[in-house]
């Protein structure tokens, strides 16, 4: 193929038809409350494992919002289910349980 | 629905264009990249339509590309503006129209920030008197050349020799309508349709037969981007963009493309030879390109216009394929002949793009 001397960046747009929402509908069933997130990112501020791994559960939700669960399952492999963000969540959401229940629906040991 | 605060809410979207008697600005770009949708623009309005459009040899480039790649300072910029605004005093007329998004975009910054800056305005005055002994007064009016098109869409309509319709099945073609970003993006209120529905070019759409297609990225910038493009490696951010667009508007199957900036034909039409020369893809029907257009090109295309006298084929995706669909007689011996039947000489085959 030919050198232009540049490239093309692949998209990164977002195509919700062709992405996974069955099982968001299973996590929403079970969790209603993960679509009260505002994406404020006080879970991710107050994560102790946030410090040394990528733990960051506001981007947790977003991704698998957005269809992209493997990514997604990388913001959560780091967590200690210590539960500060759940002290720190102005919306309440329960993200200790919410951890849980992410990995029993998509199957993260 | 409350019908009255509908009508409401949208005519704020709106602009009142004035019917007549404009003071016309060519673009530098537009000059190079699609040489007769000028020439084009100027015969519709003024020999076809007998509207008054005043031009003269006298003016120059609005400086925009050199102030949007941070070659020159806004002062300079001000004051080149300054002097056309002198030029269409000196000739008697108050509504300004250009041809260029970049020149409309820089006209309506330049103006607004004089608005808020009077201080800025009267050192502007003095640059101008000292450097070239002119005095200028503001337009009463602002246009861009496609809000022009856009208020004769009718008339033009009214004249058509073409519908933008597939004759053999007699279906609406299916247009992609590309607003440039400096046209309504900066200063909303100063397009038709504002940033959020610009209708420029879908009322020209809807005119003319075709019907629009709404697809995701509708609104994304085309990505020339000016730095992005000029330093070269740079542009892959450019081409990314472009790719983007294309492939959230490839499910759609466009028919053609219609846009209303300089920049934005350009890439988006070139870009589809790059894009198929480093990926092997094409977004158009059997490896073909999806044509695209200035709306004075397709203005042109359905009053009849020989496609060859428009400057098609200095397009990079052929446009045949196109005029089949719709009917366009053309002749293939004369495509690259240019006035006087002076060859043209011919460009090289893509290895993929048909
Ligand atoms: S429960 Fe997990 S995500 Fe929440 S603060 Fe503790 S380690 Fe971080
Ligand atoms: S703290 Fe709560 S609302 Fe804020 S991002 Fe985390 S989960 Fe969402």
């Amino acid at each position: 193929m030919a050198d232009f001397g540049y490239s093309l960046t692949p998209s990164s747009r977002i195509d919700l038809n062709k992405a996974d929402r069955e099982t968001f509908g299973k996590l929403v069933k079970l969790e209603p409350d993960v679509l009260k997130c505002m994406a404020c990112g006080s879970c991710t501020a107050s994560c102790t494992a946030g410090v040394y791994t990528r733990t960051s559960i506001r981007s947790a939700i977003l991704y698998l919002q957005n269809g992209r669960e493997k990514e997604a399952l990388e913001f959560i492999k780091g967590c200690m289910l210590c539960g500060k963000c759940t002290i720190v969540c102005p919306r309440a959401i329960n993200t200790r349980q919410l951890v849980l229940s992410i990995c029993k629906i998509y199957n993260l040991k | 629905m409350i019908y009255e605060g509908k009508r409401k809410i949208w005519s704020d979207y709106q602009k009142e264009i004035p019917d007549d008697h404009y003071f016309y600005v060519r673009s530098c770009i537009r000059q190079s990249f699609f040489p007769a949708s000028e020439r084009t623009f100027l015969d519709i309005v003024k020999n076809k339509l007998q509207k008054d459009f005043f031009e003269t040899e006298h003016h120059t480039t609005c400086g925009g590309i050199a102030y949007h790649s941070d070659a020159i300072p806004q002062e300079t910029v001000m004051t080149i503006i300054a002097r056309q605004f002198a030029l269409m005093h000196k000739y008697g007329y108050e509504n300004y129209v250009c041809s260029c998004i970049t020149s409309f975009g820089l006209y309506t910054e330049t103006l607004e920030t004089w608005r808020e800056f009077p201080e800025l305005e009267a050192k502007i005055k003095q640059i101008l008197w000292d450097t070239c002994k002119l005095e200028f007064s503001k337009p009463a009016y602002l246009a861009h050349a496609s809000d022009i098109i856009y208020k004769y869409r009718n008339l033009i309509a009214a004249r058509a020799k073409y519908k933008l319709i597939d004759k053999t099945t007699g279906r609406p073609l299916r247009v992609v309508e590309h607003i440039g970003c400096h046209y309504s993006k900066m200063f909303p209120s100063k397009g038709v349709g504002g940033a959020e529905y610009p209708y420029v070019l879908t009322g020209m759409i809807e005119a003319w037969g075709g019907e629009v297609i709404d697809y995701p990225e509708r609104r994304h910038c085309c990505g020339f981007g000016f730095r992005q493009y000029l330093v070269r490696s740079n542009r892959g951010y450019s081409l990314s963009n472009t790719h983007k667009k294309f492939e959230s508007m490839e499910p759609y199957k466009p028919d053609m493309i219609i846009t209303n900036c300089p920049g934005c034909p350009y890439f988006l039409d070139r870009w589809q030879y790059v894009i198929s020369e480093m990926e092997g893809k094409t977004y158009g029907e059997n490896g073909h390109g999806i044509p695209v257009f200035t709306y004075e090109e397709v203005a042109g295309l359905v009053m009849g216009y020989d496609p060859w006298d428009l400057g098609l084929q200095t397009h990079q995706v052929g446009v045949e394929p196109l005029l089949d669909k719709i009917g366009i007689p053309y002749d293939p011996e004369t495509k690259y002949k240019g006035p006087g039947n002076k060859d043209l000489g011919q460009p090289e085959r893509p290895s993929c793009l048909k």
